[in-house]
């Protein structure tokens, strides 16, 4: 770590983990209850459980990536952190905010949260992933507002280099598109359309260029590659992103009263979609395989290149998957799109977080890696989330193919609950993944306090000097 | 490649790029709101509908039913119910209504809600409005 400030990253990453552990130990319960339709009910309804568990996944992913930021900008643009002292009061009125709202979800009923919280002179509520009272929303965009402003004085006053400058329209983009949350009109298909705006535009727009960015940066760090053929490759892969996904929203349009043009801009801009991803995962493994350095840091370099193939397979092969509309016609919101879900989440965002915090965590305690012993625990964690989560994504693909055979494609369709009774098999088994996944993630934590053995003692040391 | 192809040029893909794109986006979303009129079922938006809408998200009813194919996979579309329960929205009313307190044992159960009459009619009136929606035939049929 070379200057001071970088730390306040610290508090972030911890509060990033925190969180993960709550997220999935919902969506642990969420996998219980649907198979066993009244564990918890009526205490924890289903509804209110899958809302903590994906607006914690948001809350828990945007603390990595303001820590992620927070720790990269300075280093990157060769000077302290424009204001610490905003940064650590950010991250405690986000904390309190989002640790607040998530209390609202379990404490209360959400029609009580959403009077209390006056939703009524500002209805926002109430649409998927925007779930939070409008003031929670208000908060968000305060709390980006001050980070934005924080990072842009950073990287306006120190040196511009690429993935600062990838960086930063990442965040403006991510800033910006989170403004359409605060619309909501009556007619639903206006509702729908701009919702997209924020979600779609979200992670499979600006998201990938925070994405590549920090991908970038780790791996100048790791593989010691000239900085100029990285930021390149960078600026292709985010160039092929925006070219693809901008117009790749299409294939949200096809069935929620949009003009049927939108199936061919859909399906011709969306099939493009998996390109950005796979060049991303032949530019991590092109730079580690020309490495001029070996990075200490093994666990570091493996979730770098995990990241981009779980992303290629989560968000491009999923995706290409359903995103054709004659094929989306069929599986438009059904399993299909959950098991997508699971994985692109996981590979494109989980993942590059999981990376930074590998790569900057001894960075911030005077080590440029962990201990080996410690390393080799973390390995495991990754193998252990990173297989449990391609179960959870074949599972729910094979509950979501017979879903789509019994309800939608045959000729004598069978009622929603009919069919959820008879795939119930394939949710106890992605049940059963989900919780080798928490087992792989107590590792992951477990990693960060592993001692060096006796052998190693010296080693440690001499890394540490 | 190296030198036929330079980092500048990569730059300007993204920029130029990534502009001319969103502002063929926004071009094609002025040729959506243009054309909505003939398919969103805007005539039948009524006050009633309006308060319709207000409790379908007041109760956060897409975190387990999905509408228009968005939302959860816990709990059957609503996209086209009033059509699957036959054209009724007195079925609609009579449905969410009768739900149990405390659920049914072992199964999924939709919470009881305690609407009033008007809460029921304004949801009933909200979902037929959603049903009216040119939506390019999906779902592909009444089972959503």
């Amino acid at each position: 770590m070379k200057y001071p400030s970088q730390a306040v990253a610290k508090p972030y990453f911890v509060a990033a983990i925190a969180l993960f552990i709550v997220q999935i130990a919902f969506g642990l319960i969420l996998g219980m209850q649907y198979v066993v339709g009244d564990f918890l009910f009526p205490e924890i309804p289903f509804n209110v459980a899958r809302m903590v568990h994906t607006n914690l996944l948001i809350v828990w992913l945007l603390f990595g990536f303001f820590g992620a930021a927070y720790y990269l900008v300075p280093e990157e643009a060769q000077r302290d952190l424009y204001s610490p002292k905003l940064a650590t009061i950010l991250f405690w009125v986000f904390l309190v905010a989002g640790g607040l709202t998530v209390l609202g979800y379990l404490l209360v009923p959400y029609a009580t949260l959403a009077e209390i919280t006056g939703n009524r002179f500002f209805p926002t509520m109430g649409r998927e992933f925007l779930e939070q009272p409008t003031i929670t929303k208000i908060g968000i965009v305060i709390v980006a507002l001050g980070f934005l402003y924080n990072i842009s004085m950073t990287v306006l006053s120190g040196r511009k280099t690429v993935v600062n400058v990838v960086l930063l329209s990442g965040l403006i983009g991510l800033a910006l598109f989170f403004l359409f949350a605060f619309y909501n009109p009556v007619n639903l298909v206006d509702d729908k359309y701009y919702w997209w705006w924020v979600v779609h535009l979200w992670v499979e727009g600006v998201w990938e260029l925070i994405l590549g960015a920090i991908l970038a940066y780790v791996l100048i760090k790791t593989t010691g590659v000239d900085r100029e053929v990285i930021e390149k490759w960078l600026y292709i892969i985010i160039a092929m992103t925006l070219i693809t996904g901008i117009i790749g929203t299409g294939h949200h349009y096809y069935w929620i009263g949009t003009p049927v043009y939108w199936q061919w801009w859909g399906s011709i801009f969306s099939a493009l979609e998996p390109i950005p991803f796979f060049m991303m995962t032949v530019f991590a493994f092109n730079m580690v395989n020309q490495r001029r350095r070996d990075h200490p840091n093994k666990a570091a370099v493996l979730w770098a290149m995990g990241t981009a193939v779980m992303a290629f397979l989560g968000a491009g092969v999923w995706g290409f998957l359903h995103t054709l509309s004659p094929v989306n016609f069929y599986t438009h919101g059904t399993q299909i799109t959950a098991a997508h879900g699971h994985m692109a989440f996981y590979g494109a965002y989980v993942m590059i977080v999981l990376t930074i915090i590998s790569y900057a965590w001894p960075k911030m305690h005077g080590r440029e890696a962990a201990n080996p012993r410690a390393q080799v625990v973390e390995m495991w964690s990754f193998w252990l989330m990173s297989v449990s989560m391609v179960f959870i994504t074949l599972f729910l693909t094979a509950a979501g193919v017979l879903q789509v055979w019994m309800q939608r494609y045959s000729e004598t369709p069978e009622p929603f609950m009919v069919v959820q009774e008879k795939i119930a098999l394939f949710y106890w088994m992605r049940e059963a993944a989900g919780v080798v996944f928490m087992v792989g993630l107590l590792v992951y934590v477990a990693s960060f306090f592993v001692k060096p053995g006796a052998a190693e003692a010296p080693a440690a040391a001499e890394a540490q000097a | 490649m190296a030198e036929v192809f330079t980092k500048n040029m990569a730059r300007n893909m993204y920029y130029g790029g990534g502009l001319f794109f969103f502002l063929l986006f926004l071009g094609l979303t002025v040729d959506t709101e243009l054309s909505a009129p003939e398919r969103d079922n805007r005539g039948a938006i009524t006050p009633q509908v309006a308060l319709g809408k207000k409790l379908w998200e007041e109760n956060n009813c897409i975190g387990c039913h999905s509408l228009l194919g968005e939302g959860a996979y816990y709990a059957p579309e609503l996209g086209n119910v009033y059509e699957r329960f036959g054209n009724s929205t007195i079925a609609i009313k009579a449905y969410i209504r009768g739900r149990p307190k405390e659920g049914i044992p072992g199964r999924r159960s939709m919470p009881q809600f305690d609407f009033s009459e008007e809460e029921l009619d304004a949801l009933a009136e909200f979902l037929r409005y959603a049903n009216g929606i040119d939506t390019a035939n999906w779902p592909p049929n009444i089972q959503g």
